[in-house]
């Protein structure tokens, strides 16, 4: 501990702080770009996914291969596709990009499967109920089906958000600027392991914890009660 | 012919045959009763002429026109005359009461907000719910809730009515305020076809009662022919049953 507090007027430098709070923004935004595209895409695929009747055939197949794929590989594994995926087709991207479109197909798959569940959960016979008074199969998803669903969905959804923060550390092995990486750089600075990763410690639990207050409100306002 | 025409129709789950060359006709302002044993085909019947279960043989003819069950226009047309009640109720859990009567109106066929809500709560004032419009479901009883089912059919102003043993979920002391409402239809010569057991009620409103047994129609009649004087030995036992149990 002596050694920390001696290391400490070193570390506190404007020039680390910047390059901590850049590190920070980035393991939010992957976050964050992560979850809302997984949110919408995974969103899609479910509804997808569960369309009955040959017509939806071929996207049903789609949205199965997608989900079931993603959701089964390794983070590191997927984040290795997206970049070797990329230079093979030759698209430039930042390694930032390629990261977080990684972490976009991970959420996507992860999310579509949670939303899937929350779909089936909801009775049989309220699909009966619309199909008879001509609901169409959309419109049934969106004003009978996932009204109900939400609080199938929800907990799960928050619970993987929030695990997901954790595996953004993973574009730290494409050389992305976020939290893990920070960690690293410091410590091949000088400072010591403790210090550095203590610091990107904190600064992982401080994300999480204001992610989780808001997840716990969301779920209070669709009116799931708070922990018992 | 008659606005209803069954001719020969069959239908499976999966490989098992449920219902196997069934034939009958409704005409209008009737009211046709289905009885038979449990597992005889009577909610299936109802689901295939729905388009919740495609049919595999025979025809539907509604109104002079033939249904195609798998044209979605035409299928979409058929359920635009028609609504069926369900045993569970099957409302939507989601919704108030009177929102489960105005959604069909209201957004399947677009019809202006103002007027479908006065139909609304007119048919929930009918149905005795006139203080229960912004409740949920979950808060009603099932004699309630049914009553609200009986509403939301009726909303989307069918021609035909299908009933599936709609008291039968419920409490014997809740069964007589749903059986007054289709009493009241009855009079008001709503054309239907109703599952049911309530031997009385039936001899009351309905005009034919049709016998089914392992998915066929083994015997049709008034309901004093069918249960009187039933032909069948089937029909014999199975209404002996019936009167015994009540
Ligand atoms: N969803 C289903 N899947 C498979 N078989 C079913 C299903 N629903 C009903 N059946 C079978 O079809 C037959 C007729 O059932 P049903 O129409 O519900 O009879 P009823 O309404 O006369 O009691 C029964 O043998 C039943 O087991
Ligand atoms: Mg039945």
């Amino acid at each position: 501990m002596a050694g920390i507090w001696q290391e400490l007027p070193r570390f506190l430098t404007w020039y680390n702080g910047i390059f901590l709070l850049n590190a920070l923004l980035n393991t939010l935004l992957l976050s964050i770009i992560g979850c809302l595209a997984g949110g919408t895409i995974g969103l899609s695929l479910a509804i997808i996914r569960c369309a009955r009747g040959r017509a939806m055939a071929v996207p049903r197949a789609f949205a199965w291969a997608f989900t079931e794929f993603f959701r089964r590989l390794p983070p590191l594994v997927v984040l290795m596709l997206a970049f070797f995926g990329a230079s093979v087709a030759r698209v430039d991207l930042t390694l930032f990009q390629v990261a977080l479109i990684g972490l976009c197909l991970i959420a996507t798959a992860s999310l579509a499967e949670i939303v899937r569940g929350g779909i089936v959960s909801v009775h049989p016979n309220q699909w009966d109920s619309a199909a008879a008074l001509n609901f169409g199969y959309l419109r049934c998803v969106l004003t009978v089906i996932l009204p109900q669903a939400w609080r199938v969905i929800i907990p799960p959804a928050i619970s993987f958000m929030l695990l997901f923060i954790k595996d953004t550390a993973f574009a730290s092995q494409l050389g992305t600027l976020e939290l893990t990486y920070a960690g690293k750089v410091l410590t091949t600075k000088g400072f010591s392991a403790a210090l550095s990763y203590g610091t990107v410690l904190l600064l992982y639990f401080a994300l999480s914890y204001a992610l989780a207050g808001l997840g716990r409100r969301l779920e209070t306002s669709i009116g799931i009660p708070a922990d018992r | 012919m008659a606005f209803l025409q069954i001719a020969d129709l069959s239908a499976t789950y999966g490989r098992s045959p449920v219902l196997s060359g069934v034939s009958l006709a409704v005409e209008k302002g009737e009211v046709l009763s289905l009885i038979g044993p449990s597992g005889s085909g009577k909610s299936t019947l109802l689901r295939v002429l729905i388009g919740l279960l495609p049919p595999q043989a025979g025809s539907v003819t509604l109104a002079g026109q033939r249904v195609d069950y798998a044209v979605p226009a035409a299928l979409r047309a058929l359920r635009g005359r028609c609504a069926i009640v369900f045993q569970q109720y099957n409302l939507f859990q989601n919704m108030t009461v009177l929102n489960n009567v105005m959604v069909a109106p209201l957004k399947i066929k677009r019809r202006p907000r103002p007027e479908v809500e006065e139909e609304a709560r007119a048919l929930l004032g009918k149905v005795g719910l006139s203080a229960k419009l912004h409740a949920h479901p979950s808060e009603l009883s099932g004699g309630q809730q049914q009553r609200v089912a009986i509403a939301r059919a009726l909303a989307v102003k069918p021609e035909l009515l299908l009933l599936d043993e709609v008291t039968s979920a419920l409490d014997p002391e809740l069964v007589q305020e749903v059986l007054d409402i289709i009493r009241l239809l009855a009079q008001e010569h709503m054309t239907m076809i109703a599952v049911s057991h309530e031997m009385g009620f039936v001899r009351e409103i309905a005009t034919k009662v049709a016998l089914m047994s392992e998915g066929t129609v083994v015997e049709i009649g008034t309901p004093a022919e069918i249960f009187d004087a039933p032909r069948s030995e089937r029909a014999r036992a199975f209404i002996s049953k019936i009167i015994r149990a009540h």
